[in-house]
């Protein structure tokens, strides 16, 4: 290279360097072994005794997963099919299945209303997930699944789900047509007409209560793993709508809209949720009318929404916060109002920012659901601790439903977790 | 389909008033950014604002679409006076297009919905006629085969020259241009600088905060020197160039044309 150099300081390149492909590396199993397991003596011990350990907890496990049996009726029972043999007592999770998935006080005649709904869960979500793969009506599915799921759910006549979405729908509209004069006044207005048809509805409901009618379910009859569903779904889909308002308003001009939402999220943030549940069980009681007939249910979602959406609003100020003040100006230049800029411009770019945060949220919030075991709400957890636990049947198996509680909520986080990872490389817009 | 009113006369000045801005001063805090700035712009003058960096020069084009807000005396666009009002805002930004020193393009969007949104939504454009309206202005700054791509995926230079295509969907009457070529490669500074130069052949009303001395020299009518916020000194560019009065502002010039 040198000699190059002293020949020539004045060079003219006549010939353009053709591109080649990277030096070939070398590849195969034993090489990437050696590199990454046995890469010195420090490592080689690491690595074996890594697989000792991995061979102690699966001689463990494999017996206690293949040996087990699927049938009794009670522990005795279980003990004498596995003579000793180290095998789990999975008979209770089969014998109890039921009321894993329902709780012991859903009439089990009527299963198979929650179960279709279930089922339908399935149609109604993939819009919302996948609406770049799908035609736009899709979303009508989503929209009118919470009031059929509900419906099914509960029971009772059909006019009352179809009220709340009248109320929802009408609110909706009052408050687009009245937001131009000021967004305050429209919200006023859009909750003043949804509370007024559900006024109504509620006199019609009642008066026509056969119509439609499901046999109503009692909301302390909701518990399993339902009840942990329906609070996780419902909370989790209300808590991003508020958290997106609680951030924008933290971030507003109007002081006294900054100041309510800094001192609701600070306050929320700074209690323990279980403390909210409590507050939820028994004190909202002294403040609402004697004989008021405010669901448990409804508290708790409540409670668990305002819990989260505090969480995702700073979360979601996290991602404002991130996006450069250029964008904003863009947005101000092009003559774009102030809905308009957030809806268009800034919210699409905060929320891809804060998928990663507001998932971590979710997963949170579904598996914190299990705390309303603690106010004597029959959930996955509850039913376990409670009425199956202590039941003379199977008092003392413990792995095995605990362990039946673990793959159902990992299910469902790690489904989530999987989409939301797929939905970041979806929305990345630089090279690809 | 008359997209822009292409004037015969294209570099002829009337004498219509487009900006007018009358004793205008601002405060950030107790800085005093602006201080008495009074500024006139007639309908087709295009005009190169420069000076040191913190002289107020990108504040006072921020403050003709209301960007930035003045705490004093007055400022009219196109008639319509700019105040508190949030209408009179609105409108006057939607007639004065702008393009920003780091593109701020939108990155969420195609190079097509960049162009498209503000038509769509503000001036509530079918959405055909707003795509047909962004590739005819996406074709004109040269870049019509990546409508479909991301902002990610182009060039500096193709960025800026978007940002421009994007205020032109608008047909603004006004275009406002803080540093435009600042944050670009020298190899694509001049294909931004073209694309202005067409605009200003066509007529457009332009105000540049720009420290690209030729680009002054080709295609502005006048050339305002700033300092400390105040304007110093403004004149015609060959005798601004040639023969500069205050002494700050042969300082300045010495400074940028001296190597």
């Amino acid at each position: 290279m040198s000699d190059t150099h002293a020949q020539s300081v004045a060079f003219v390149r006549d010939t353009e360097i053709p591109p080649s492909p990277p030096p070939a590396r070398e590849t195969g199993a034993i090489k990437w072994v050696r590199e990454n397991l046995f890469s010195g003596p420090m490592n080689s011990i690491l690595t074996i005794r890594g697989l000792l350990i991995a061979f102690w907890l699966l001689s463990g496990l494999i017996p206690w997963v293949v040996n087990g049996t699927w049938t009794g009726n009670d522990i005795r029972e279980c003990r004498e099919i596995l003579q000793g043999s180290g095998g789990g007592c999975f008979a209770v999770v089969a014998e109890r299945w039921p009321q894993l998935l329902f709780g012991f006080q859903y009439p089990d005649y009527l299963r198979w209303r929650p179960s279709l709904a279930f089922v339908l869960l399935f149609l109604a979500v993939p819009p919302m997930l996948f609406i770049m793969f799908l035609p736009r009506w899709t979303l009508a599915l989503t929209a009118v699944y919470p009031f059929l799921a509900y419906w099914l759910i509960w029971g009772g006549t059909i006019l009352t789900p179809i009220f709340i979405a009248l109320a929802v729908l009408f609110g909706y509209f009052t408050f687009a047509k009245i937001e131009k004069r000021g967004f305050v006044t429209g919200l006023l207005a859009g909750i003043v007409v949804a509370a007024a048809i559900i006024w109504v509805g509620g006199l019609v409901a009642g008066e026509f209560s056969r119509f439609g009618r499901l046999e109503a379910v009692e909301s302390r009859a909701m518990g399993g793993f339902m009840l942990n569903l329906i609070l996780g779904i419902v909370c989790v889909s209300l808590s991003i709508p508020f958290g997106i308002l609680l951030a924008l308003g933290r971030q507003s001009r109007l002081p006294i809209v900054k100041g309510f939402c800094v001192v609701f999220i600070e306050f929320v943030r700074g209690v323990p949720l279980i403390t909210l549940l409590f507050v939820a069980n028994v004190v909202l009681a002294y403040f609402l009318p004697p004989n008021a007939n405010f669901d448990l249910i409804l508290r708790v979602i409540i409670m668990i929404t305002m819990f989260s959406s505090a969480y995702i609003a700073e979360v979601i100020r996290g991602g404002l916060a991130a996006l450069p003040k250029g964008q904003y100006e863009a947005g101000d230049s092009l003559g774009l109002d102030y809905a308009q800029s957030m809806r268009l411009i800034i919210l699409p770019q905060a929320m891809k920012i804060s998928i990663p945060g507001i998932v971590n949220v979710a997963v949170g919030l579904f598996k914190d659901t299990t705390l309303v075991s603690v106010i004597s709400m029959f959930d996955l957890v509850g039913m376990i601790r409670g009425p199956i636990l202590s039941s003379t049947d199977w008092a003392g198996v413990y792995w095995e439903l605990w362990a039946a509680a673990c793959i159902l909520f990992f299910t469902v986080c790690y489904g989530i977790s999987q989409y939301s990872q797929w939905l970041e490389r979806q929305l990345r817009t630089d090279h690809h | 389909m008359a997209m822009t009113d292409t004037n015969p006369n294209a570099m002829a000045v009337s004498d219509e008033v487009a900006i007018e801005i009358k004793n205008m001063n601002k405060w950030y805090g107790s800085f005093h950014v602006l201080r008495d700035i009074d500024l006139t712009v007639q309908r087709g003058e295009r005009i190169v604002i420069c000076g040191p960096s913190g002289s107020g020069k990108s504040t006072l084009i921020r403050c003709i679409n209301a960007l930035e807000e003045h705490q004093q005396g007055s400022i009219v666009v196109d008639g319509t006076p700019l105040s508190s009002d949030l209408k009179n805002i609105d409108k006057i930004r939607s007639e004065v297009g702008m393009c920003f020193q780091h593109f701020n393009l939108f990155p969420h969007l195609t190079i097509l919905e960049n162009c498209t949104l503000a038509p769509i939504w503000v001036r509530k454009t079918p959405k055909k006629e707003a795509e047909e309206t962004a590739m005819y202005f996406l074709e004109k700054v040269k870049i019509p085969d990546q409508a479909n791509k991301y902002p990610g995926q182009l060039s500096g230079g193709q960025q800026q020259r978007v940002a421009i295509a994007r205020s032109l969907c608008m047909k603004p009457r006004i275009m406002l241009f803080d540093e435009p070529t600042s944050a670009l490669d020298p190899e694509m500074i001049k294909e931004v600088l073209d694309t202005m130069i067409q605009l200003a052949e066509e007529g457009m009303t332009m105000l540049c905060v720009t420290h690209e001395m030729g680009f002054a020299r080709q295609v502005a009518n006048r050339v305002i020197f700033m300092d400390a916020g105040q304007i110093v000194e403004q004149n015609e560019p060959e005798s601004f160039f040639l023969n500069p009065q205050n002494e700050r502002t042969k300082l300045f010039l010495s400074q940028i044309l001296g190597h």
